[in-house]
C-alpha cells in the first residue's frame, strides 16, 4: 500500500521522465491513438510498425506509447510525437509502412515528416 | 507559401475546444498508473481522505454547480447529499458506462483513454457518501474500455489506491464492473440498478429516489462516467475553478461526438454557453460539399433537432430544453438540406419502439402506434387528422411513461413538428419527400438527355427500365424500387429523382 509520500515521489520520478518538470531529457514519446476509433481505422498495425522500427534502428530514448482517443475521427490513425523544447508533432491518417519513414526521418535524424503531419492534409 | 501546422493543438478543432474531463486523454498510456499519477493522479483522493470532511467534499461538489452530465443535469452535489444523509451501513457507489444512444462515444473514450480518473473519482464518491462498495455497468460492446478498465483497478488495488484503509485512513473501498448486454433502458438509472442486481433491466417507479433506495435497495449514488471524471479536477483545483466556466446555471464544460454531415468529426470538449455555431462552423469545419445547414440534432433518441434560426443559442442544459432538445450524454449529430426530418424521426423511434422494455403501456405501445403514423406519412398514405393525432399521442407518452425512454421517446417527432411541419405536411398534402428521401414518395423519370447507351437498362436489379438502344428510355415506376442504381451510374445526368 502506498503513502502520500509514495504517492508523491512516483509522481516526481514520472514528471521528470516525461519532461513536465522544467528540466529537460533527450526522452521522445511516441504517442499512438489506440482507442476503438484508433484500433477500427487500422492503428494496431502502426503501433507495431513503430515498436519494430525504433528496435531496429536501436533508438534507445524513443518510447512507442497507447493512448487513447486524440479526438479526430477523420484522421485516424494519428500518432503524436512529443519531445522536449520542440513543439508537439502530430502525424495523421497513417499507415504501417509510413512509420519507417518517420522512425529514420524524425525519430532519429530530427526532422518531421512534412507529408504526413496534420497541416498538410 | 505559409508554414504547414505540424501540431493537432494548433488547429481550428482544437483551439476552441477547454478539455476538462477529457484532459488526459490521448495524453497518458491508460494502462500505465505511473502516468495517471505524473498527472496529478490521486492527488485529489490523497487530498479528500487526509484534508476533508466527507460533507466538505459534498460541499465542494456543491459549490461547483457540476450537474450530471449523463444529461438530465441534476444537481450532482445535491445528489451526494442526500445519499449522505441516510442513516445506513451499506451504500453504494455506481457508475453509468451504458451509453447508449447511437453515435455516441464520449464516455468510452474517457474510459479507454482515462480509466484511473473514473476509479479515483468513485472512490472519492464513497468516501462522500460513505460507501465502501462501488459498480461500474459497462456495456460489453466497449471491450477495450472493460479491458483497460480491468487493467486499471488491478493497477490501483496494488497501490492500494482501492481497498482497505486507502492512504491509511479509515476509507474502504472496492470497485467491481457489471457487464450490460445493451439494452438501452439499462441506461436508465433504477433499471441499471435492477439490472447490476441480477434481474431483467426493467424501470421501477420512483420515489424513492436511488440516493435513498437505490441498489439492493440500499442508498446508492449514481454518476454518469464524464460527471466523474470532473470529480478530482474540481477537488485540486476548487470549486470556483469550475463556476469560473460556462453559463448561470450550467457550469463546467461538455464533451460531444459531433457526426453527421460535417468535415471534422470527432470528440469535443467545450466550455457551457459555447454556441452551435461555434462547434459547427469552427470546431466542427462547417458542413462538406458546400452544402446547408438544415438541423443538429441533440441528446441522441430523447432529444431534439435545432434547426438554424437557434444556431446562436448558448449550449447549456436549460437552453436546449426550452427548444425542445435537450442536453443528453452529448451526441451531436449534423443535418444538411438532404436530410428528410421526417424519417429523421422515424429512425429514432424505430430505435425507442425496438428498445422500450415492455413493462408499461403507454411507452410499450405508444411507440409502436408512434411509428405507425411515422410510416403512413412517410409513404403518403398519413391525412391531416392524423398529423393531430399524433401529435396528441406524443403528449399521452410523455405525461405517462414510467421511465425516462417513454418520457422522451417523442421528443425527435415533437421538435420536428415544431421546427419543420411543412415539410411533414408536404409528405401529406402533395406526397412529396423535400429532400428526395423516402422512397414511396419518389419518382425516377429519364430525361431528354438520354442518349440511349443502355447501360442503365442493364444495371436495373428489377428490369423497370425499356428503351432500344439510341432511343430514349423510359422506367416503369410500377416495377420500380427505388434504389438509384440507374441515376449513380448515368453519365449523361440523364435521370432526375423527383
Amino acid at each position: 500500500m502506498k503513502t502520500i509520500q509514495e504517492l508523491n515521489d512516483i509522481r516526481k520520478q514520472m514528471r521528470a521522465e516525461l519532461n513536465l518538470d522544467g528540466k529537460t531529457n533527450s526522452n521522445i514519446r511516441v504517442t499512438v491513438g489506440l482507442a476503438t476509433c484508433g484500433i477500427a481505422a487500422g492503428a494496431e498495425p502502426v503501433f507495431k510498425a513503430f515498436q519494430k522500427e525504433v528496435k531496429r534502428l536501436g533508438l534507445t530514448n524513443v518510447k512507442i506509447i497507447q493512448s487513447g482517443c486524440l479526438g479526430m475521427c477523420k484522421h485516424e490513425p494519428m500518432v503524436e510525437v512529443t519531445e522536449a523544447g520542440k513543439e508537439k508533432v502530430t502525424y495523421i491518417a497513417l499507415a504501417a509502412d509510413s512509420a519507417k519513414r518517420i522512425a529514420e526521418e524524425h525519430l532519429a535524424g530530427g526532422k518531421p515528416v512534412m507529408d504526413f503531419v496534420i497541416g498538410n492534409e | 507559401m505559409a508554414e504547414i501546422n505540424k501540431c493537432l493543438d494548433k488547429t481550428d478543432f482544437m483551439k476552441k475546444q477547454y478539455r476538462v474531463a477529457l484532459q488526459n486523454s490521448g495524453v497518458i498510456n491508460p494502462e500505465n498508473i505511473d502516468e495517471y499519477i505524473a498527472y496529478d493522479g490521486y492527488q485529489a483522493l490523497a487530498k479528500a481522505l487526509t484534508e476533508l470532511t466527507p460533507q466538505q467534499v459534498v460541499d465542494t461538489i456543491k459549490d461547483s454547480g457540476l450537474r450530471g452530465r449523463g444529461g438530465g443535469g441534476f444537481p450532482t452535489g445535491t445528489k451526494w447529499q442526500f445519499a449522505l444523509n441516510q442513516k445506513n451501513d451499506t451504500k453504494f457507489v455506481c457508475c453509468n458506462a451504458d451509453e447508449g444512444d447511437p453515435g455516441a462515444f464520449m464516455d468510452r473514450s474517457i474510459l479507454e483513454g482515462d480509466p484511473h480518473c473514473l476509479i479515483e473519482a468513485m472512490t472519492i464518491a464513497g468516501y462522500a457518501i460513505g460507501a465502501k462498495q462501488g459498480y461500474v455497468y459497462i456495456r460489453a460492446e466497449y471491450p477495450v474500455a472493460v479491458k483497460r478498465l480491468q487493467i486499471a483497478i488491478t493497477q490501483a488495488k496494488k497501490y492500494g489506491f482501492l481497498g482497505k484503509n486507502i492512504f491509511g485512513s479509515k476509507h474502504c473501498f472496492d470497485l467491481e464492473i457489471r457487464l450490460g448486454s445493451g439494452a438501452f433502458v439499462c441506461g436508465e438509472e433504477t433499471a441499471l440498478m435492477t439490472s447490476i442486481e441480477g434481474n431483467r433491466g426493467e424501470p421501477r417507479v420512483r420515489p424513492p429516489f436511488p440516493a435513498v433506495k437505490g441498489l439492493f435497495g440500499k442508498p446508492t449514488v449514481l454518476n454518469n462516467v464524464e460527471t466523474f471524471a470532473n470529480i478530482p479536477p474540481i477537488l485540486l483545483k476548487g470549486a470556483k475553478w469550475l463556476q469560473g466556466m460556462g453559463t448561470e446555471k450550467s457550469k463546467g464544460t461538455k464533451v460531444f461526438a459531433l457526426g453527421g454531415k460535417i468535415n471534422n468529426t470527432g470528440l469535443v470538449e467545450i466550455a457551457m454557453g459555447t454556441t452551435l455555431r461555434t462547434v459547427i462552423d469552427e470546431i466542427g469545419g462547417g458542413i462538406p460539399d458546400g452544402k446547408k445547414f438544415k438541423a443538429a440534432q441533440t441528446g441522441g433518441p430523447s432529444g431534439g433537432c435545432i434547426p438554424a434560426q437557434h444556431l446562436d443559442v448558448p449550449i447549456d442544459y436549460d437552453n436546449l430544453i426550452a427548444l425542445g432538445s435537450m442536453m443528453g450524454s452529448g451526441g451531436l449529430i449534423v443535418m444538411d438540406e438532404d436530410n428528410c426530418m421526417v424519417d429523421i424521426a422515424k429512425f429514432f423511434l424505430d430505435f425507442t419502439k425496438e428498445e422500450s422494455c415492455g413493462k408499461c403501456t403507454p411507452c410499450r405501445v405508444g411507440t409502436t402506434r408512434l411509428l405507425e403514423y411515422l410510416e403512413k406519412i412517410t409513404e403518403g398514405k398519413a391525412t391531416m387528422k392524423d398529423l393531430d393525432d399524433m401529435e396528441a399521442l406524443c403528449e399521452y407518452i410523455k405525461d405517462a411513461s414510467l421511465c425516462g425512454l417513454g418520457q422522451t421517446a417523442p421528443n425527435p417527432v415533437l421538435s420536428t413538428l415544431k421546427y419543420f411541419r411543412e415539410e411533414y405536411e408536404a409528405h401529406v398534402k402533395d406526397n412529396t419527400c423535400p429532400a428526395g428521401i423516402c422512397k414511396s414518395l419518389l419518382s425516377y423519370v429519364v430525361n431528354d438527355k438520354c442518349i440511349g447507351c443502355t447501360l442503365c437498362k442493364r444495371k436495373c436489379p428489377v428490369d423497370a427500365i425499356t428503351g432500344a438502344v439510341k432511343e430514349k428510355h423510359f422506367i416503369d415506376m410500377q416495377k420500380c424500387i427505388k434504389c438509384g442504381v440507374c441515376m449513380d451510374i448515368c453519365k449523361f445526368k440523364a435521370i432526375d429523382k423527383k
